[in-house]
C-alpha cells in the first residue's frame, strides 16, 4: 500500500485548479477514495492538485428552487445542513450514513460523484432527488443531470479537464428518505435505496445494483400509476442484475432492493 | 463491572490505571517504523501472484537500472544457511518441507516472497519491486484442506506422495465399547473458518549487520524476541552471542507475531550484503498474505449419549489446513485442539483424529486462542445439538455433563490435569445475570417487531500458562516453557524488574509493578519494568498462550521472594537479631512486636548496595533472578450468554445482549482483565459475524484489504455485562490462571448458539460462520420454503 511517486500542488483558486487539471493533474478532494486507490496502485497519477484551498468550492446556499452545494463541501456539512435536511432530506440522510465520522469529516459531495463508486451512497441519493452538477473546464461551464454523469464503474461523462464545481439539489425533495443496508457500522452499502415523493410523483434510485446508480423504474411506475406498494416492491428489482459476490447472491441483492425501497418509501411518506 | 477508578494503592488486585497508557494514548509509543538508523535502506518484496507456480527466471535488470536501487536479491544471492525453521514436531514424523527465505523453484501460495529489492526509500523500493520480471509457469492449485486429501489432488510439495502433514490421534481404551453401548448417537459437522489475526501494527523489522564484527541487531515487532534471536543465528550463520533482538513497542500480535518469519531473516542477510541497515515495514495488503492465518479446521463430531444427554463417548475427526508450509508452531496448534476436545465435560472415552494438510495458502499458526477456540466452538455447538435432539434445555444438558467441583484435580480423557474449577457456579451466576429464565417473553416481544430472537450459551475451559517444559518436550516442541525474571533494587530504593515476557498491549508494566508492591513493598510508581530486548534478559520465552502471568508473573513472584529473604538476612544483621525474630510488615522487616526496630526495604536496598557491613556469606546488592518452569498448566473457565436478534427481512444478525462470567483465578489488575475479556469477546464476535479469509479455487486471495476482511469496529461492539467468580489455581502460589484468550474462546459459540436458537422456530439446527446476512437469508429461505 505504497503509492508511487507523484507531484503535489495545492490550488488557491478555481482558475489555478482548472489550469492544473488541464496540465494533467488529478484533482484531490477529501482523498477518501483517491488515496486508497493510489495506495493499492489502482491509480498512479503523476501529479495531483489539492482542491482543499479553493474557497469557491465550499459552502451551501439557497438559489431559487435549488440548493447550491460547493463540490468540496464535506459529507458532515451536508448531513448537518438545515436547508438540505428540510428540502432534500434523502441527500442529508445518505451523507449522514457514509462510512465513519472521520470519513464524513474529509469526504466531499463532489468527490463522491466524480469517483462514481458503484456502491456510493451520494450518487444514488442525489439521483433519487433529481439533482445535477455544474462542471467547468476549458470548454466553459455546463450542467449535467446526475443520471447522465455516472456512466459506468468509476467512470463519468466529465471531460479530462473538467471539474465539478457545484452540486444542485432540488428544493422539492423534502419528502424523501435514504435506506442503506451494510454489514458493519462503517461499511459501504451492499444496497442503498433513495426515495423521493415530489410534485411529479415518486422517484427512486439504488446503489450497489450495477456499475452505476440506477433508477428503480419498475417501482416508480407502479406507484406513479396509482398501484399498490406491494406491487411496487415486487417490481423494485425489475431490469436489474447486481453481481453476486462475498456480500451475497444476485437473488439476495434483488430481495434487498425491495426491502430497502419499502423502508425508504415508508420513511419518506411519514415526513 | 468495568473498574476504571484509580485507587491510591497499587498492589495486587487494586483497580489501578495502566502505567503505559499515557505514552500510548498521547502518541508517544515507539514502534519499529518510528526507528530511523543512520544510512538505513528500505526493502520491498516481490511476491508470488500465483497460488502455485514454477519460477523459471527472475529478471531484475529494469529494477537495478533505477537510480537509488542498491540490490535485488533472490534465492540464489541471499546469503543464508537454511530456510525458515519450525519448532514443532508433535509425536515425530511431521513433514517439514524446506521453506526457503526467498522462494527457490516453486512459489506455493499467493504472497510468497520471491525476490527482495533494497533501495533508498520505501516508495522507490516498491516501484523497483514492481519492475522485477518473474517468469512463472502456473501449476495446479489446491486450497481446500479436504480436497487436498483426495486422491489425485495437486501436490503442494512434489517430494511427498500426498498433502498430509501429520495425523494426530488419541483413543482411549474403552472408546469403542462405550460408543457401541450408547443408546443414542448424535453427529455434527462444524467448519471453523480461516481468519487473520490482524494486529493494528503490521509486522516490520530492521536488520543491522556489522561486517567487521559479525554482530547483528534486529529490531522487530514480535512476541518472542529470544526465539527470533536463536533462529536468526542459525539461519544467518552467526553466533547466537552476536545477535541482539530488540522489540520496541508492539502494536498487537494476537499470535501473528508468535513466530519467526522470512522477512526477519531476509533483512539481516540483506544488511550483510549492502553493509547498511535495512528496514522493511509490512503494508496492510501484504499482511493479508504474508503473515500467518489462523483456524481453518473442519470437524466431524459423533457423540454417544444416554437418554439424559450425558455423553458416554465422543468421536472427533478433523482436517486442519496448515497452509503451504509449517511455521514456528503450525503442527502444534491443532494439538491444542486435541487436548481440549472434551472441554469442561466429564467425558471418559474419546477417539480423536486430526489430519493436518498442506494447501496452496498462507501458513496457519497461532491466532488468539490457538487451537482451543476450535475445540470449544465445536463442542459447544455439539452440546446444543444434543439438547435440541433430546429436548433438554441447553443449560441443563451442560449441568449434566460438567466436571463437578469435587472431581478436581481432574484428569481429562486427553491426559491433562485440570487444576481447579467450579463450572456449575459460573453457569448459575451467568444464567441469573442474563435473566435466562425470562427469555421466552423477550423472544415473543421481538417476533412482533419482525425479529427472530435467540439465546445461546458457551461454557468453556481452556488450557493456558504454557507450558511445563517436560510437556513441551513430550509434545515434540523443541523449546521449553519456563520464564525468566530478575528483580534489581537500586541504592535509592527503586526497583527494576526485567521480565522474559514480551507484552504487546497486555500491560505487564502495570501488573508486574503491582506484584512488586505487594510482595516487596516498593511503591507501584517506583518500579520500572524492562522487556523485549535480548541484551537485557538471559532468555525469555515471550508472551502468548495466556502464559505471561501464570508463568512470567510467578517467575517474578519468586524473585521478589528471594530478594525479600536476602533483605531479611541483611536486616537481622543490621538489627543484631536472629532472622526468626523478624516479621515482614509489607514494607519492612521488623523485630516482632517492636515497630521502632525495623528496616524498610529501601533502607535495606541502600545497605545492600553500600555493603559497609554484610552478614557472612552474603553478596552485595539486593538482586535475584529466577527461571520458573511451571509444574502444570492452568485452566480458566467460565460461562458466556449471548442474545441475538435476526432481522426477518434481511438476515442481519445483531448481538443485543452479552453476559460473560469468567473465572481466571486471582486477579492482579481488574481493568486489564476486563479489557482482555472485552477485546476477546469482540474478536470472537468478529469471527462469528464478520471475518473470513477467503481464497478462490485457483488460489487468489479474495479478502486482501479491510474492505473485504471485516474486523469489528467500535460501533459494532454490543452491550456487555462482565462478572467474575474466583477459583484460585492450584498450579502456582499466586493462584492465578490467565485471561488473554478466554473471551475469544467463548464468544463465537455463544453467538452462533444464540443465532441457531433464534432460527430454531423455523426449524434451523445449525449455522456456519461468519453469519453474514446473505448466508442467514439463504438459510431462512430454505427453512421456510
Ligand atoms: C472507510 C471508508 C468508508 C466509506 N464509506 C462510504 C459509504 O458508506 N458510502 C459512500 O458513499 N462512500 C463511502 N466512502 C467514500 C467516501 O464517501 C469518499 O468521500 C468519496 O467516495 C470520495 O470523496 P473524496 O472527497 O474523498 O474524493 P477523493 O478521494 O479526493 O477523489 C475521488 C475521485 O474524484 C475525483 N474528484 C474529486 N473531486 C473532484 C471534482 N470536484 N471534480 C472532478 N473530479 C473530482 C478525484 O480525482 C478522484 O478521482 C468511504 C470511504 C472510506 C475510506
Amino acid at each position: 500500500m505504497i503509492p508511487s511517486t507523484l507531484e503535489y500542488t495545492k490550488a488557491t483558486s478555481l482558475d489555478e485548479a482548472l489550469a492544473a487539471v488541464k496540465a494533467g493533474a488529478r484533482p484531490l478532494a477529501g482523498g477518501m477514495s483517491l488515496m486508497p486507490m493510489m495506495r493499492l496502485r489502482l491509480a498512479a497519477p503523476g501529479a495531483v492538485v489539492d482542491l482543499g484551498g479553493v474557497p469557491e468550492l465550499v459552502g451551501i446556499c439557497e438559489d431559487g428552487d435549488e440548493i447550491a452545494v460547493g463540490a468540496m463541501t464535506t459529507h458532515r456539512s451536508v448531513a448537518n445542513d438545515p436547508l438540505i435536511r428540510e428540502h432534500c432530506h434523502v441527500v442529508a440522510q445518505a451523507a449522514a450514513g457514509v462510512g465513519s465520522m472521520t470519513i464524513r469529516n474529509r469526504g466531499t459531495i463532489g468527490g463522491s460523484l466524480a469517483h462514481a463508486d458503484p456502491h456510493g451512497d451520494l450518487p444514488a441519493a442525489i439521483l433519487a432527488a433529481g439533482g445535477a452538477v455544474i462542471v467547468r473546464g476549458s470548454g466553459g461551464e455546463r450542467r449535467i443531470d446526475v443520471g447522465d454523469l455516472i456512466t459506468s464503474y468509476l467512470t463519468t461523462s466529465l471531460a479530462e479537464d473538467e471539474l465539478i464545481t457545484q452540486v444542485r439539489l432540488p428544493k422539492g425533495a423534502g419528502q424523501s428518505a435514504y435506506a442503506k443496508f451494510h454489514r458493519r457500522a462503517i461499511d459501504w452499502s451492499i444496497i442503498g435505496v433513495g426515495v423521493s415523493i415530489g410534485a411529479d410523483g415518486v422517484r427512486a434510485a439504488a446503489t450497489g445494483v450495477g456499475d452505476h446508480p440506477t433508477r428503480l423504474t419498475g417501482f416508480e411506475s407502479v406507484l406513479n400509476a396509482g398501484g399498490s406498494l406491494e406491487d411496487a416492491i415486487a417490481k423494485a428489482g425489475e431490469g436489474l442484475s447486481p453481481l453476486g459476490d462475498l456480500d451475497g447472491s444476485t437473488e439476495y441483492k434483488l430481495h434487498l432492493v425491495g426491502v430497502l425501497a419499502a423502508q425508504a418509501h415508508a420513511e419518506a411518506s411519514s415526513r | 463491572m468495568a473498574t476504571t477508578e484509580r485507587l491510591t494503592s497499587g498492589g495486587v488486585g487494586d483497580a489501578v490505571l495502566r502505567k503505559e497508557d499515557r505514552k500510548f494514548v498521547t502518541g508517544e509509543g515507539r514502534y519499529v517504523d518510528d526507528l530511523k538508523l543512520p544510512g538505513m535502506l528500505h526493502a520491498a518484496f516481490v511476491r508470488s501472484s500465483f497460488g502455485h507456480a514454477k519460477i523459471n527466471s527472475i529478471d531484475a535488470s529494469a529494477a537495478l537500472a533505477m537510480p537509488g536501487v542498491h540490490a535485488v536479491l533472490t534465492n540464489a544471492t541471499l546469503p543464508v544457511e537454511t530456510g525458515v525453521l519450525s519448532a514443532s514436531n508433535p509425536g515425530g514424523d511431521v513433514r517439514h518441507p524446506e521453506q526457503a527465505i526467498l522462494a527457490k523453484e516453486f512459489a506455493r501460495y499467493v504472497g510468497e516472497p520471491v525476490a527482495m529489492v533494497i533501495a533508498d526509500n520505501r516508495y522507490l523500493a516498491r516501484d523497483a519491486a514492481d519492475a522485477v520480471q518473474v517468469d512463472y509457469d502456473p501449476v495446479p492449485v489446491v486450497v481446500d484442506a479436504e480436497k487436498a486429501l483426495e486422491p489425485g489432488a495437486p501436490l503442494v510439495h512434489a517430494e511427498y506422495d500426498s498433502n498430509l502433514v501429520k495425523t494426530l490421534a488419541h483413543v482411549t481404551d474403552g472408546f469403542a465399547d462405550a460408543l457401541a453401548k450408547a443408546p443414542k448417537k448424535i453427529s455434527l459437522r462444524v467448519v471453523n473458518q480461516r481468519v487473520t489475526p490482524m494486529p493494528m501494527e503490521t509486522r516490520g523489522c530492521i536488520g543491522d549487520w556489522s561486517n567487521s564484527t559479525g554482530e547483528v541487531t534486529l529490531y522487530t515487532s514480535t512476541q518472542v524476541a529470544h526465539f527470533v534471536r536463536t533462529f536468526v543465528s542459525i539461519v544467518c550463520g552467526t553466533s547466537e552471542a552476536k545477535v541482539r533482538v530488540v522489540t520496541p513497542d508492539v502494536g498487537g500480535g494476537f499470535g501473528a507475531k508468535l513466530n519467526t518469519y522470512r522477512e526477519e531473516f531476509a533483512v539481516c542477510a540483506a544488511s550483510k550484503v549492502v553493509g547498511r541497515p535495512v528496514k522493511w515495514i509490512e503494508d496492510r495488503t501484504e499482511n493479508a498474505v504474508a503473515t500467518i492465518h489462523g483456524r481453518d479446521q473442519v470437524q466431524y463430531y459423533e457423540a454417544g449419549v444416554d437418554e439424559n444427554g450425558k455423553i458416554l463417548a465422543l468421536k472427533f475427526d478433523a482436517v486442519q489446513n496448515n497452509g503451504a508450509y509449517n511455521q514456528l508452531l503450525t503442527p502444534s496448534i491443532s494439538h491444542l485442539t486435541l487436548f481440549m476436545v472434551p472441554g469442561c465435560y466429564d467425558i471418559q472415552d474419546v477417539s480423536i483424529t486430526i489430519r493436518q494438510v498442506f494447501t496452496n495458502t498462507t501458513p496457519t499458526d497461532a491466532s488468539r486462542g490457538a487451537g482451543r477456540p476450535e475445540a470449544t466452538h465445536g463442542i459447544e455447538r455439539l452440546m446444543d445439538a444434543i439438547a435440541d435432539d433430546l429436548g433438554i434445555d441447553a443449560a441443563e444438558v451442560r449441568r449434566r455433563n460438567f466436571i463437578k467441583a469435587d472431581q478436581f484435580p481432574y484428569t481429562s480423557a486427553t491426559g491433562l490435569a485440570y487444576d481447579s474449577g467450579e463450572y456449575h457456579e459460573t453457569l448459575e451466576v451467568a444464567l441469573e445475570l442474563s435473566e435466562y429464565a425470562g427469555f421466552e417473553a423477550r423472544r415473543a416481544e421481538a417476533a412482533k417487531r419482525g425479529k427472530y430472537r435467540g439465546i445461546g450459551l458457551s461454557t468453556y475451559v481452556e488450557v493456558c500458562g504454557l507450558a511445563p517444559s517436560a510437556v513441551t518436550a513430550a509434545l515434540g516442541i523443541g523449546a521449553p516453557g519456563w520464564e525468566h525474571s530478575t528483580v534489581r533494587l537500586h541504592p535509592t530504593g527503586k526497583a527494576t524488574v526485567i521480565t522474559g515476557t514480551s507484552p504487546h498491549g497486555q500491560g505487564h508494566a502495570t501488573s508486574w509493578s503491582q506484584i512488586t508492591q505487594t510482595e516487596l513493598g516498593i511503591p507501584f510508581d517506583d518500579v520500572e519494568v524492562i522487556h523485549g530486548d535480548t541484551a537485557f534478559q538471559p532468555y525469555g520465552l515471550g508472551t502468548y498462550g495466556s502464559r505471561s502471568l501464570a508463568v512470567g508473573g510467578i517467575a517474578l513472584y519468586r524473585s521478589l521472594g528471594k530478594v525479600r529473604e536476602k533483605a531479611r538476612e541483611l536486616a537481622a544483621h543490621l538489627l543484631e537479631c536472629s532472622i526468626d525474630d523478624l516479621e515482614w510488615t509489607g514494607t519492612s522487616w521488623q523485630v516482632k512486636g517492636s515497630p521502632d526496630r525495623a528496616k524498610t526495604i529501601q533502607e535495606l536496598a541502600y545497605a545492600g548496595w553500600a555493603s559497609a557491613s554484610l552478614p557472612e556469606g552474603i553478596e552485595p546488592v539486593l538482586e535475584a533472578t529466577t527461571f520458573h518452569d511451571p509444574p502444570n498448566f492452568t485452566f480458566p473457565f467460565g460461562t458466556h450468554v449471548c442474545e441475538v436478534e435476526i432481522d426477518q427481512a434481511t438476515g442481519h444478525v445483531e448481538v443485543v445482549n452479552y453476559t460473560a462470567v469468567d473465572d481466571c483465578g486471582n486477579v492482579i489488575t481488574p481493568m486489564i482483565v476486563d479489557g482482555q475479556v472485552h477485546g476477546g469477546i469482540i474478536q470472537g464476535l468478529g469471527q462469528a459475524l464478520f471475518e473470513e479469509t477467503v481464497y478462490s479455487e485457483d488460489g487468489h486471495m479474495l479478502t486482501p484489504t479491510l474492505v473485504e476482511y471485516l474486523v469489528p469496529s467500535a460501533a459494532d461492539v454490543p452491550p456487555m455485562t462482565l462478572h467474575r467468580t474466583t477459583t484460585p489455581s492450584t498450579s502456582n502460589p499466586m493462584g492465578v490462571k490467565g485471561i488473554g484468550e478466554a473471551g475469544t474462546i467463548a464468544a463465537s459459540s455463544a453467538i452462533v448458539n444464540a443465532a441457531v436458537d433464534a432460527l430454531s422456530v423455523i426449524g434451523v439446527r445449525h449455522l456456519e460462520m461468519p453469519m453474514q446476512p446473505s448466508r442467514i437469508w439463504n438459510v431462512m429461505q430454505e427453512a421456510t420454503s
